[in-house]
């Protein structure tokens, strides 16, 4: 599979879909990715499927850590020189208010890349990214091009 | 707490009500006090990286944290709320591609406040080649925990 071609052709064209496509669970959550600008946004819409708590009803926080994760591989994946899928080392969450069942939003900031080592930090919103629901920061295992 | 049949009944009640974890095919193994397993299937749906074959660490992380959520849960005395504060996983090694990934979660500490929870993924017979460690911390909202 040609994973630096897809990375290649996702920053030419400015369209994360055939990256997000390569990836199943990208497709399971319903994630969603936008461009604007330099900047990328990560998208979850509201779906069903990803309710934990049903009287409230909220989103799983499994789910929510599970989109903010990949957020940062896509992230690194769009943003650094990198030959394959970063492999994440850890991730360390904090949930901050209660993620209701609406749209979710993600975006992240590589916080310093090493060698081998990129430690991003993740923010994810709903109302209003000054509101955040979780903040995450995980350190991912990169696979330079030759 | 309710003698450990009860308890099992409760939690497996309980992962069914989740959607999420109906859909992830989530399923209650064992449980007892403040402490749960459970087990993840395999599927395509839930790939990470196609070309291997390997599960994403999403799923990885709702076994995690519903694991030790669940612990947290039948830790208290009383049935009450235990939502997340945080959850830290460190990836110690892929999953197999067609493996069922079993998730633990054990309360080890709980406090007046808090319940300090951790967990392990590993496949069947292979606890000692864990796949992921986690740590995470839930409040205790339980009706009487003001009092006692």
């Amino acid at each position: 599979m040609d994973v630096i071609g897809l990375i290649r052709a996702a920053r030419e064209k400015r369209d994360f879909s055939g990256l997000l496509g390569l990836i199943p669970y990208a497709g399971f959550i319903g994630m969603d990715c936008l461009h604007l600008g330099r900047e990328l946004v990560f998208v979850l819409p509201a779906n069903e499927g990803n309710v934990g708590n049903p009287t409230l009803p909220a989103l799983h926080g499994g789910v929510i850590g599970g989109f903010m994760e990949n957020a940062a591989i896509l992230h690194c994946l769009g943003h650094l020189e990198v030959a394959a899928l970063p492999k994440v080392v850890d991730f360390s969450l904090d949930y901050l208010r209660p993620g209701r069942f609406q749209e979710t939003y993600a975006a992240c900031e590589v916080v310093r890349q090493g060698k081998k080592v990129a430690n991003v930090s993740v923010t994810a919103w709903q109302t209003t990214r000054t509101e955040p629901i979780a903040n995450a920061r995980t350190h991912l295992l990169l696979q330079e091009p030759d | 707490m309710a003698d450990p049949g009860d308890l099992q009944k409760q939690m497996e009640f309980m992962t069914g009500a989740l959607e999420h974890c109906v859909r992830l095919g989530l399923r209650v193994l064992d449980a007892r006090q403040g402490w749960l397993r459970m087990e993840l299937p395999y599927s395509q749906e839930i790939v990470g990286n196609p070309a291997t074959g390997v599960i994403h660490g999403g799923p990885l992380t709702t076994l995690m944290d519903t694991a030790c959520g669940f612990a947290a849960f039948a830790a208290m005395s009383k049935p009450g709320l235990a939502p997340t504060l945080d959850l830290r996983i460190d990836y110690m090694g892929a999953a197999q591609p067609g493996l069922a990934v079993i998730g633990e979660g054990e309360a080890y500490r709980i406090t007046r406040n808090v319940i300090f929870c951790r967990g392990l993924a590993y496949h069947e017979s292979q606890k000692d080649k864990p796949i992921a460690h986690c740590t995470a911390t839930f409040m205790r909202l339980e009706p009487a925990a003001a009092g006692g």
